[in-house]
């Protein structure tokens, strides 16, 4: 007994000391320099990624095959994670592009959005990012961030916009994914806004935020825009007085040593072809036909002739 | 079903992902646990540093250790040299004890009769000790392949592609059917594994098959 | 990173409300215990029944092969199946314990068959010679043998569960796997990297009190101990394995039934 004891601790000893070896670097932070792209910066190829939902991999397929379709060779890295997860995947050269959201991306990076003008959100975004990373042309495309809640809930609580929801938050619990629970426009902001603390949280991901609403054991949700099921299933979208979920325009984001003159006319002519009701099509094809986002993307483009 | 028939190609790649992290490790953990198994046995008192040291092992669950190798290796947490190391440590917990006892196994008169015939040390170990023990860790290794399959599919929360991305995309866009491809897939390559193996010491094992 | 990671563990916020350690570790135990003891009220009659009367092995087959099915798949498929049919927020911890159980039954009723099938013939003999009819021979004589590797299925199963528990946080489950699924999300490895070695501690200390049962429950006759040293024949004779190796202690010979998990 006292043999094993001593044997185990010296493992353990042993395991600590080899830790201490790998201690020092932040295994998720971006690596140093120029990362690993610039090695294929003279043969001109390009990564796209997207997020860890439909809609960011489907206009990352788009983006990809408008670029593909200019000659230019294109990998894709989809379903990468949340934005702090590709963000990181961006400064360290991983990928090169990426879908994004002005008002969201503003909001991540500074704290606060200032108004519901997409121009002023689009300026003001140009003026926050760092200088390694550019956007290019937005889309008149919104998809934003948004707090749900089914009919039988509104009209349980007379319910109108998020403001409405604090003074019931005992009985409330909220669907979202994960990062929900520290981001800004998430638990943090909606409690500095609005007041409001749910009783529960439950941190799902994808479609089970939906069902977890439609099956009743959330009673509001984090459910984006576009998301097909809002109006499949009679979900009610409240109102956001405080500007806390903004305007988000689709926009791509890319990395400034990548830029060439031939990608950013590829994906402005895409920016230009979407509106929010395409996006919605989109990814209703993904999400409910369960098509592939990369069949879906090059319907798209062919459909557009852009690809 | 014609769901799967459009996309065999990516199931297969998966497949294909798959067995490599979990069959790399396999054949990496059992070299390096037979030596490790011969020391044990041969010197009892290390028996036990052994024994315990891989006991920690394989204690800690997988998704925390795929966590934590970046820590060791110094790696970014999506390399994928995390679940190869990760797995191999896992086989190896397992095939120490199992290689020791496998050639504690040999029967004394047998060793006895070999040491007569002039087999001296290595030659001993490899002709003789060796082939008796395979049953024996032939068996404690197909345990170890189904299970290293399964744990696999778990590096699917991290983001490594295999069979287990099935799994978390099927559950994200409540699609059943990848789900079920997952699941099938994973104890598929289970089978397969565990009947390679089974094949295996089957064919090195000719006095086996002699007919009783 | 290794500061990051002491800061995180030693920052009192982390240690308080319902995300912190202690409610952590406390859910942790909760869903892992409920689910170990209704995987032994189910596991360890069953394989009484079976060692005992060797009949339906193919239960313990059946349990075994169980272990070839990806956990995190066994997880997702019965949350969504069971998702419509429950309205609050158990949705998810009763698949959770369904499949912590169902993964909990195997390695106990392996053990506990194997234990009861292990027992020495002339124990039992001596047990019927003494008078004692089926259910005394059970209790008093069986069940004891039979314990070393009755409690190596337990613990095997232990680790099974803290490990599976840990992954279906992943379905919105508390616990310290809370700390891997939300650090993963926002990419924040101090936290990661905390719950892996909070997870990692509970289950080397789950597993060393166990040991610490296993030795103490164990009859000190079956320990090899007080062994008949005259003609070298060891008191338990073989493992369902029936190998050969040198007569070990039951206990640490047991250990070689426990397999690696998820």
């Amino acid at each position: 007994m006292k043999r094993t004891i001593l044997m185990t601790g010296a493992a353990a000893v042993a395991a600590l000391a080899l830790a201490a070896c790998g201690a020092n670097n932040n295994p998720t932070a971006p690596a140093g320099g120029g990362g690993g792209s610039t090695a294929s910066a003279a043969g001109g190829s390009i990564t796209v990624g997207s997020a860890d939902f439909s809609e960011s991999q489907v206009l990352g397929e788009i983006y990809a095959g408008a670029i593909k379709a200019k000659g230019i060779t294109v990998t894709t890295k989809p379903n990468i994670g949340s934005r702090d997860v590709y963000i990181k995947a961006l400064q360290d050269g991983s990928i090169d592009i990426v879908p994004e959201y002005t008002g969201s991306l503003l909001t991540f990076l500074k704290g606060t959005a200032p108004s519901q003008d997409p121009d002023a959100v689009y300026t003001a975004l140009k003026a926050t990012l760092p200088p390694t990373l550019v956007v290019l042309d937005k889309s008149t495309a919104q998809d934003k961030n948004s707090i749900v809640v089914t009919k039988d809930t509104q009209s349980k609580y007379s319910l109108k916009s998020i403001a409405d929801l604090t003074a019931h938050q005992a009985d409330i619990t909220v669907a979202a994914p994960p990062e929900f629970q520290t981001r800004q426009q998430g638990l943090v902001g909606l409690k500095s806004e609005y007041g409001f603390t749910p009783a529960n949280f439950l941190p799902l991901k994808g479609a089970a935020v939906v069902n977890a609403l439609t099956n009743g054991q959330a009673q509001a949700a984090n459910i984006f825009s576009t998301d097909p099921s809002i109006s499949a299933n009679g979900f009610v979208t409240l109102e956001d007085p405080k500007l806390l979920f903004g305007s988000d325009n689709v926009v791509p984001l890319m990395r400034k040593d990548k830029v060439n003159d031939t990608i950013t006319a590829a994906l402005n002519a895409v920016s230009a072809k979407i509106d929010t009701a395409t996006l919605t099509d989109l990814v209703k094809q993904v999400d409910v036909d369960k098509k592939d986002a990369s069949a879906v993307a090059k319907d798209f483009l062919s459909k557009n002739g852009l690809g | 079903m014609t769901w799967v028939a459009d996309h065999i190609g990516d199931i297969l790649w998966y497949a294909g992902q798959h067995t490599l992290l979990a069959g790399i490790p396999l054949i990496i953990g059992l070299i390096i646990a037979l030596p490790l198994g011969w020391v044990a046995r041969r010197y009892s008192k290390l028996y036990g540093f052994l024994i315990a040291g891989s006991g920690l092992l394989y204690t800690i669950p997988s998704l925390a250790l795929f966590i934590l190798m970046p820590l060791i290796l110094g790696t970014r947490i999506l390399d994928t040299l995390n679940v190869y190391v990760a797995m191999t440590l896992y086989t190896l917990a397992l095939r120490v004890r199992t290689v020791a006892d496998g050639l504690g196994a040999v029967p004394d008169s047998t060793r006895q009769a070999a040491v007569a015939m002039g087999f001296t040390g290595m030659r001993r170990l490899l002709k003789v000790d060796l082939p008796l023990a395979v049953p024996v860790i032939a068996a404690g290794l197909r345990a170890a392949a189904v299970s290293n399959v399964s744990i696999v599919s778990v590096a699917s929360l991290v983001g490594f592609p295999q069979l287990g991305y099935y799994l978390t995309d099927g559950y994200q866009r409540t699609f059943p059917t990848e789900i079920i491809v997952g699941i099938v897939g994973c104890v598929l390559l289970a089978l397969i594994f565990d009947t390679v193996i089974r094949a295996g010491a089957w064919a090195i094992t000719p006095w086996q098959r002699v007919a009783r | 990173m290794l500061n990051s990671i002491g800061g995180w563990l030693t920052d009192p916020a982390h240690w308080t409300g319902p995300n912190g350690i202690p409610q952590r570790v406390l859910e942790h135990l909760i869903y892992s215990g409920i689910s170990l003891v209704i995987a032994a009220l189910i596991a360890i009659p069953l394989g009484v029944i079976v060692g005992h009367s060797g009949r339906a092995k193919w239960t313990v087959s059946l349990a075994n092969s169980l272990r070839a099915v990806p956990s995190l798949g066994l997880l997702f498929a019965v949350a969504l199946w069971l998702g419509p049919k429950i309205a609050s927020s158990l949705a998810y911890v009763i698949p959770s314990v369904i499949v912590l159980v169902l993964l909990a039954v195997p390695p106990i009723l392996s053990g506990t068959y194997a234990g009861i099938q292990g027992v020495d013939p002339a124990a039992r003999d001596a047990a019927k010679g003494m008078g004692m009819r089926g259910g005394e021979v059970l209790r008093k004589v069986e069940l004891p043998c039979a314990l070393p590797l009755l409690l190596s299925g337990v613990r095997s199963a232990t680790l099974q569960v803290i490990a599976t528990a840990t992954i279906a946080a992943s379905i919105s489950l508390g616990g310290l796997g809370r700390y891997l699924i939300d650090g993963l999300s926002v990419s924040d490895y101090a936290e990661m990297a905390s719950g892996a070695i909070l997870v990692a501690a509970l289950a080397l200390v789950m597993d060393g009190i166990l040991s610490i049962v296993q030795r103490t429950a164990v009859s000190p006759g079956l320990t090899g101990k007080f062994r008949n040293t005259g003609d070298n024949r060891p008191v338990v004779t073989t493992t369902a394995r029936g190998d050969a190796s040198d007569p070990a202690s039951p206990t640490d010979r047991a250990d070689d039934q426990r397999e690696a998990l998820v």
